[in-house]
């Protein structure tokens, strides 16, 4: 590779061919601050549309200031990254940005965590010259994502992330000059769209413009109602990086302080999605050996191979844009949903509560879950099995107005009957970690042999899309992984062509899988932060007594007491669930 | 930008297939597909859009990206007679906008609308090369010169038999 001398700020730099202004700066330890750009490298995205202008410098020679973030370094370059002109340059630049934006900083979704925010402080804008014309355009709400496009400024980092990364093709700039906004197309309600509601927009949104519905107030009014008995399950994903909305580092395990936090609030049972993960794991586990023995046995009407089913961001995808596919997923209902369903029942019953008064909250990383959790095939006479799904940066705020902070807190237990988990469980936060914990029960259901390695490293890492062959004492399976809807796409297009020739599949929408989810506390960008959380999901999954989910005692009374047998009539009445085409239909007269 | 529903015929899909497949469906040449299409049916409808989408596998909002930055394309059909003013710098300096205000009063449409009767749409573009003339009124083919807003009601009544 050719290297390229320039100068930064009067110091020599050596840099790669190709390289921009902004990454050479970055080499030497220069911060060129931006707004538009976006950068996460170990997930190979890379958005620098070089739009915003925050990023301007001065380039010796050139008559005006160039954009670092997509300004080519070339030989003998002299930049400088923080004269007069290029300070005054950014403040301009800034306050034009803020001249049509929405003044509502102290009662914004995202005040606080706003990057837009963040850059007028830091540019130190303290008057704005300019008062120009505001757009008001309708607010979009869907029952995960809010949409209020008057705060957009046009970063596109969403259009990145929905169209390349996850390619849904919901989200595109539409009109020009003052009028130019990120809509669906012929604006309709996101609803409308084929949006999976992964939240992978949300996630890098620096303003307000794209938020979560917040369901923080219902859960309050719940709580303080007298004849509701309000009980709580969280997603493993949750527990590593609830800490960093209280200043802890990534990677922090506050397992312990979460369920005291919980408690302390005011919910009646704190219980444990991962719970339900283990059942997740007895009902996909058992119904992929179903499966593969009819398989085996030359049924050749078998559906192979099997799909997880616990993403909703990625069963809204298959049903919008792989509908002829519907037939294959495990028809497993996601970890939260079977929670609903066994919480409303069997939980309903121990507890000595009706349906109607028990209040279902879950807390996860996840905005495509209050989707979920408003299907209507996942209720009862129209009371749903979730009634309310919070993400983890709700939760952090929850916590926050009521009890202040969790550092302080003493460790507490998950409550009995739903809250015992498997170290098979926890790393359903991670991309891998379902078949991982698929194949910890099915390899010893199989062989009938005791499977003394628990991890299997083969089906690890943050590789898109991935394979592996695991050897089930003779009978070699072959795994496949995807994270992110783009490498989804990529594994469901070899399966309909016949190139691929899998066993089972595991998909999880968002990269990384669930703890890089839309509802986790903003990582601004920074994928240090999803490795420092995968690598503390398998911390949590090593530090268990427990890491198979067959042997999770209170899984096996759950069978004993109530349902019998894995995929028995009422495992399948109460955990199982169909999928529908949901393809948008063309006008056509025929 | 508003649009009207239809219901799209067979043929009007094998139309749009075609114009799609003479550019063999690249995604590149979604300008040039939109501009044969809107030829051939004098605007782009929600529908047509969607089809047009699914030859080239590209998202529908990325083709309505591009139908709402080019201020060529329509989504609502054009009257019989398209009213185009010029609102370039030199029409717009000697009065355009006072043209274009008349219009607006007698047929009680604004820009981008179609008259109840279908007879005439009315929209702005940039210089037309006549700048001699500033301002200058299109309306189909034929150009008007030099026109004052006293002018409209006795151009409009030219088209009115």
């Amino acid at each position: 590779m050719s290297l390229i001398n320039i100068k930064i700020n009067g110091k020599d730099v050596q840099v790669e061919a190709g390289k921009t202004i902004l990454q050479a700066a970055k080499q030497i330890g220069i911060e060129i601050p931006t707004l538009c750009y976006m950068n996460l490298h170990d997930l190979n995205i890379e958005h620098n549309p070089g739009g915003c202008r925050i990023c301007v410098v001065e380039v010796a020679g050139r008559r005006n200031l160039a954009p670092a973030c997509v300004t080519k370094v070339t030989e003998g370059m002299e930049v400088k990254t923080h004269t007069m002109r290029v300070l005054n340059a950014r403040k301009t630049v800034m306050e034009l940005i803020l001249s049509d934006h929405p003044f509502e900083c102290l009662t914004c979704a995202k005040n606080g965590t706003c990057d837009l925010q963040k850059l007028a402080q830091d540019l130190g804008v303290r008057e704005i010259h300019y008062q120009g014309e505001q757009t008001t355009y309708k607010e979009d709400n869907s029952p995960s994502i809010i949409r209020d496009m008057d705060k957009c400024i046009m970063c596109r980092r969403c259009e990145t992330m929905c169209n390349d990364v996850q390619t849904c093709g919901v989200l595109n700039g539409i009109n020009r000059g003052f009028y130019s906004v990120v809509a669906t197309a012929f604006e309709q309600d996101i609803i409308k769209s084929p949006c999976t509601f992964c939240g992978q927009c949300v996630a890098v949104c620096p303003t307000g413009a794209l938020t979560e519905r917040d369901y923080t107030n219902r859960v309050i009014r719940a709580l303080a109602d007298p004849e509701k008995t309000v009980i709580v399950q969280t997603a493993p994903a949750v527990r590593v990086a609830l800490g960093e909305e209280f200043g802890m580092e990534p990677g922090t395990i506050v397992t312990g302080k979460m369920v005291s936090a919980l408690r302390k609030i005011g919910f009646d049972k704190v219980y444990d999605t991962d719970f339900t993960a283990d059942l997740t794991i007895m009902e996909e586990g058992t119904e992929l050996l179903g499966r593969l023995t009819k398989f085996l046995n030359g049924d050749k009407d078998v559906k192979l191979p099997l799909l997880t089913s616990c993403c909703p961001a990625w069963v809204n995808f298959l049903e919008y844009q792989f509908p002829e596919m519907k037939d294959i997923p495990s028809t497993a209902k996601s970890p939260q949903q079977m929670f609903g369903a066994v919480a409303k029942t069997y939980i309903a019953e121990k507890l000595g509560v009706s349906r109607e008064n028990l209040v279902v909250v879950s807390i996860m990383p996840c905005l495509a879950k209050k989707y979920e959790a408003q299907r209507e095939e996942f209720s009862v006479d129209g009371n749903p099995d979730v009634d309310f799904a919070l993400s983890t940066r709700e939760l952090a705020h929850l916590i926050k107005q009521s009890i202040g902070d969790i550092k302080d807190l003493e460790d507490e237990d998950f409550d009995k009957l739903m809250g015992q988990s498997t170290g098979a469980a926890v790393i359903f936060g991670n991309t891998g970690g379902v078949i991982e914990a698929a194949c910890r029960t099915a390899y010893e259901i199989y062989t009938k042999k005791k499977l003394e390695k628990v991890e299997f490293e083969q089906l690890r890492g943050l590789e898109g899309v991935r394979s592996a062959v695991v050897d089930f004492d003779g009978l070699k399976l072959n795994l496949g992984i995807a994270h992110g809807l783009g490498n989804a796409r990529k594994l469901l297009e070899q399966i309909k062509s016949g190139e691929a020739n899998f066993h089972a599949i595991e998909i999880m929408a968002c990269p990384g899988g669930c703890i890089g989810g839309g509802g986790q506390p903003l990582h601004h960008g920074d994928s240090s932060i999803i490795k420092a959380r995968a690598a503390a999901i398998y911390r949590e999954d090593e530090g268990k007594a427990i890491r198979k989910s067959h042997e999770n005692p209170e899984i096996i009374t759950l069978y004993e007491e109530f349902l019998g047998q894995p995929m028995s009539e009422k495992a399948h009445e109460l955990l199982h669930t169909e999928y529908f085409d949901k393809k948008k239909i063309i006008y056509i007269e025929k | 930008m508003s649009s009207i529903h239809i219901k799209l015929k067979e043929n009007d899909c094998k139309a749009i297939n075609d114009i799609c497949q003479s550019f063999n469906n690249e995604p590149g040449e979604l300008i040039n597909v939109l501009h044969k299409t809107q030829e051939h049916f004098g605007y782009l409808p929600a529908e047509v859009q969607e089809v047009i989408a699914q030859n080239l596998n590209i998202s529908i909002a990325k083709v309505y990206g591009v139908v709402t930055f080019y201020s060529f394309f329509t989504m609502s059909p054009k009257g019989q007679f398209p009213i185009s003013i010029c609102t370039g710098t030199a029409c717009y300096v000697r009065g355009a906008e006072k043209v274009l205000d008349e219009m607006k009063k007698e047929l009680k449409i604004n820009v981008g609308e179609t008259t109840a009767d279908g007879k005439f749409s009315l929209s702005c573009l940039r210089c037309v090369g006549a700048c001699g003339l500033a301002p200058v009124v299109m309306i189909g083919d034929k150009t008007f010169g030099r026109v004052a807003p006293e002018d409209v009601k006795k151009i409009l009544a030219e088209f009115s038999s």
